[in-house]
């Protein structure tokens, strides 16, 4: 790509991939979650390589560290899923513990980030195992066709 | 007249319906098929959402909301999980399209239909 | 030409089904919601969460965000698999 894009990018996408983990660590108290802020890192991603090329992307992102990160993710979730078995599979457990315990009351409020019991941790799961998996998807499929791209 | 204006949102939702089902029943081209798919999903995400929405209500989150007349939460995390499982699906059929493209040097799925191999 | 004609015939008769449907059905802006005003007034004191949708994906629901993360896992390591296996054939 041009000059302009590539530095357009460079200016963009540290604050792309920040308000995805924005968005992940919010997800509990304003609009957002681990799959709106894990796409939003992955359109980071996707960026990068619009602007660099699959091939550059790939020196530092590498396709095997992401499916540990999809795995890593995917493992969290299942775990804390069953760390509530005592009650119930899915069991909010951490609800008034001193980890994420506050209990709002009904009602409006400014927002504390320190409620929701397991769900911000879920949060944090569900968004790692869909930025490795978006950022995977795509950089995949990038690579392919700027293959088949250079055999022609 | 007025119920039929009221429902304008469900008569969106059936003609997207219709668009897809067209776009899926006239194009040959994969590519375009895999367009209709997702206008079709779309349509249905749409439906949720009318579904769940209520007269003068505000999105279900409690931080600095004017009130606690909300619309409906569970069609809305519905939509969430059918917008995530889209995407999913989505590219796991333009990744065969390619794979079908590089085998064949088509993506017309009457020709390619007949390259075997 | 009978092939446009089919498609011309199926979309009339879908399109009416639909449009009948969307006419009829309950009147936009009033659901029934025994069930979600149940979640938006506890879903702050049982799962501490604010946002009550984010309550209804992870906690009230979250079988179905398991199969979610399911599907989006087998999707992900689908792509990468397919893609993988023409790279091999290709060094070979």
């Amino acid at each position: 790509m041009s000059k302009i894009v590539r530095t357009v990018a460079k200016l963009l996408t540290p604050a792309i991939l920040l308000f995805g983990l924005y968005v992940i660590m919010h997800g509990h108290i304003t609009p957002g979650g681990g799959f709106q802020g894990g796409a939003v890192f992955a359109s980071g991603v996707a960026l990068l390589i619009v602007a660099f090329g699959a091939g550059r992307v790939e020196q530092f992102l590498k396709e095997h560290q992401l499916s540990m990160l999809e795995s890593g993710g995917g493992l969290l979730f299942i775990g804390l899923a069953f760390a509530g078995l005592a009650t119930a599979f899915f069991y909010n457990f951490l609800v008034g513990s001193p980890i994420f315990g506050h209990v709002p009351a009904f009602g409006p409020n400014p927002g504390d980030i320190w409620t929701g019991g397991t769900i911000p941790l879920m949060n944090v799961a569900v968004g790692m195992k869909v930025i490795a998996g978006l950022s995977a998807i795509v950089l995949v499929m990038a690579l392919a066709s700027s293959k088949q791209g250079e055999d022609e | 007249m007025s119920e039929f204006l009221a429902n304008i949102p469900f008569l969106a939702v059936a003609a997207l319906i219709c668009v897809a089902l067209y776009i899926m029943m006239s194009q040959r081209n994969l590519i375009k098929v895999v367009m209709g798919v997702v206008i079709l999903e779309s349509a249905v995400n749409l439906f949720l959402v009318t579904l769940g929405y209520r007269e003068g209500g505000v999105a279900p989150i409690f931080t600095n909301a004017p009130g606690t007349l909300m619309v409906l939460p569970v069609p809305q995390a519905l939509t969430l999980t059918s917008i995530v499982i889209g995407v999913a699906t989505t590219a796991l059929m333009l990744s065969m399209i390619m794979l079908i493209y590089r085998h064949t040097g088509e993506t017309d799925a009457e020709k390619s239909r007949k390259v075997k191999g | 030409m009978l092939r446009k004609v089919a498609i011309g015939l199926t979309l009339i008769a879908f399109g009416v089904m639909f449009f009948a449907a969307a006419v009829t059905i309950r009147p936009f802006g009033e659901p029934p919601s025994a069930m979600d005003d149940y979640i938006i007034e506890h879903s702050q004191q049982e799962t501490g969460a604010n946002n009550a949708v984010s309550a209804v994906v992870f906690d009230y629901r979250g079988y179905d965000t398991l199969g979610e993360a399911t599907i989006l896992f087998a999707a992900a390591t689908a792509v990468v698999m397919l893609f993988r296996k023409r790279k091999d054939e290709a060094s070979d």
